[in-house]
């Protein structure tokens, strides 16, 4: 089974408070700022190579693409990803102003028309746009089920389907997905016991969190296949419903004071806080 | 006229304060409009809640009962709510920013041919148009937006909106009753739902939360801080990273990836105060920061700092509200 793993580059979520508008309040700049994997993107590709280990993949009848849509730079995340163990990448030329989660959907749902793959394991947002919007609205394109925030994925050894638990508000909601579908993923995906394939040995050790990409992997990846489109050459309709007027920066909290004793706290959030 | 429906969120028997986050929304973006809205509730029966949707202010109360409905499944609350909007008056789809809004508005939007806005933490009205404040970048850049399809559909963060205060008058309630399209059963199905358990209030509902980070070292040391907690009748809350190391259960994150709060009170313990967390609690009126290191950023973002061992602070006050609250 393919599995199709979209993946943005995004400035280093660590130091997301670094960065800077434009003057003219039409840009956010990520001057000085490292680009990284869309974190929640990295823990879909943990994920889908989880799901395929001793499946199949062995025989090559399993597959984890790896597809971005962004400038030529942001093919050294995919290449990221591919020294990670994903085996083949997808490079759609474009720019965030071109983009909004409607475009970035129609965008995947040609690429799905060309790869027909039976899951779609995506981040549940970006960290930068934070619209949490994609998934959902690529899963009713396709007409295909969807399991959004996924913090554990069940897949019997056919791949037919998945079981997936869901982190929702007030406890987590579990529900069979029937393959082809569209899983997003949420940061528990990637605890040791996230993702389960029936195959993999019960004992087998997963260490938390996504793999480093190794430095034989990295090598690797380099000679890995990558395709490359253009929006344009994929005829994806570029109208877009969501149109940014402007950035700001909001208000920044002053820090405020720091008390010497825990009396001196209580007598504080008494008298000037007024919240006891 | 364009009107506005709102969706309401109903948990555990309960109508959610974040749909009367989104009411008030809804009544602002009214008053542009000069408009008024609608509430729509899905579940399997809501009889029990049907009382307290009356009093939200709305012309009509709209329920769409049937088995099955309460499990919010994208798929079967999408073709229901889609039925109701293009057959009625609305122009805004308005939820909350809970994880229902979250999962099933997008997927809506896209049957309505519809552009969408996340999680909107401000609303005005200019030259016609209704300009939406969004936050992204974990909360360090506010984007205005325009949807530019004739639907407009919106998620409200509800810590930006106060709780819309229940009215004397009562809306007049209709059922409305749309099969599910056949093509939607069999795609995916519902196995259960496993509750997070809590004797205190929801975190987005508390007016006071203490939460605990790395520094608290084990599960059994987050009774400190529930000690605190249970002074205030207030809420726990934990980081990532607390939460990763199986301290807590992940429904009590705070922050970027969870849940984002603003109480009048909020007490961060032995936590540092990465970006990611910062960006759901900073709203928050009052902040208290207790951590050992000095150099910690979360002393950046408090209105009151102390650096000191939390396992020796936080029991001593613990002693010391006591003693001033008698």
């Amino acid at each position: 089974m393919k599995i199709l793993v979209p993946m943005k580059r995004v400035i280093d979520p660590d130091n997301v408070n670094k960065v800077k508008i434009s003057d003219d309040g039409t840009k956010v700049s990520s001057e000085g700022l490292e680009w990284k994997p869309n974190p929640f993107d990295e823990y879909s590709v943990e994920a889908a190579l989880r799901l395929l280990e001793e499946v199949d993949r062995g025989k090559m009848r399993g597959e984890v693409i790896v597809a971005s849509i962004g400038p030529e730079e942001a093919i050294r995340q995919v290449l990221w990803c591919l020294a990670m163990g994903a085996d083949r990448g997808i490079m759609v030329e474009g720019s965030d102003e071109q983009l909004d989660a409607t475009v970035v959907a129609r965008t995947l749902a040609r690429l799905v028309e060309k790869e027909a793959p039976g899951l779609v394991l995506m981040g549940k947002q970006t960290v930068d746009g934070e619209t949490n919007q994609t998934a959902q609205i690529l899963a009713e394109m396709l007409e295909w089920p969807q399991a959004t925030f996924a913090g554990r994925i069940e897949a019997p050894a056919d791949l037919s389907r998945a079981k997936v638990t869901r982190e929702v508000d007030g406890g987590s909601a579990t529900v069979t997905v029937k393959f082809p579908a569209v899983i997003s993923v949420d940061v528990r995906i990637v605890t040791p016991a996230g993702v389960k394939n029936n195959v993999t040995p019960a004992d087998s050790l997963k260490r938390d969190g996504a793999r480093y990409a190794s430095l034989p992997g990295i090598m690797k990846a380099k000679k890995k296949p990558m395709d490359r489109y253009t929006l344009e050459g994929l005829k994806v309709d570029m109208t877009q419903r969501v149109k940014t007027i402007s950035f700001s920066l909001p208000p920044v909290r002053k820090a405020g004071v720091i008390v010497e004793t825990v009396e001196e706290l209580v007598e504080k959030l008494k008298g000037e806080a007024r919240v006891i | 006229m364009d009107k506005i429906l709102v969706i309401a969120q109903i948990l555990d028997g309960q109508v959610k304060k974040s749909t009367n986050s989104a009411v008030t929304f809804a009544a602002r973006l009214a008053s542009f409009l000069d408009s008024t809205y609608s509430i729509m509730a899905l579940g399997d029966n809501l009889d029990a809640q049907t009382g307290d949707l009356i009093r939200l202010g709305a012309d009509k109360v709209l329920t769409a009962e049937s088995r099955g409905l309460d499990q919010a499944i994208a798929e079967h609350w999408s073709p229901i709510i889609e039925y109701v909007v293009r057959n009625g008056p609305y122009k805004f789809i308005v939820g909350p920013s809970s994880s229902i809004g979250k999962d099933i508005l997008p997927r809506l939007s896209y049957r309505l041919e519809a552009g969408m806005a996340s999680d909107v933490v401000g609303v005005s009205f200019e030259k016609g148009k209704v300009n939406y404040v969004r936050p992204m970048y974990a909360g360090n850049v506010n984007a205005t937006v325009q949807i530019v399809t004739d639907i407009e559909v919106v998620t409200v963060r509800q810590t930006a909106f106060d709780a819309f205060e229940p009215v004397e008058r009562t809306s007049p309630v209709e059922k409305v009753h749309v099969p599910l399209p056949p093509e939607v059963l069999g795609r995916i199905n519902f196995d259960g739902f496993e509750k997070s358990v809590s004797e205190r209030p929801d975190l987005t509902e508390a007016n006071v939360v203490v939460s605990g980070g790395r520094g608290l070292k084990s599960t059994e040391n987050f009774k400190i801080i529930e000690a605190l907690a249970d002074l205030f009748g207030g809420a726990v809350g934990a980081t990532r990273s607390a939460v990763d190391a199986g301290y807590i259960n992940n429904d009590f994150q705070v922050g970027q990836t969870g849940k984002i709060v603003a109480p009048d009170l909020y007490i961060a313990v032995g936590l540092s105060g990465a970006v990611q967390h910062v960006a759901g609690m900073k709203s928050s009126k009052v902040i208290v920061a207790i951590n050992k290191d000095e150099e910690a950023p979360i002393f950046q973002v408090s209105d009151y700092g102390l650096v000191a061992d939390l396992f020796k602070a936080v029991p001593q006050m613990i002693r010391e509200i006591k003693k001033v609250t008698g």
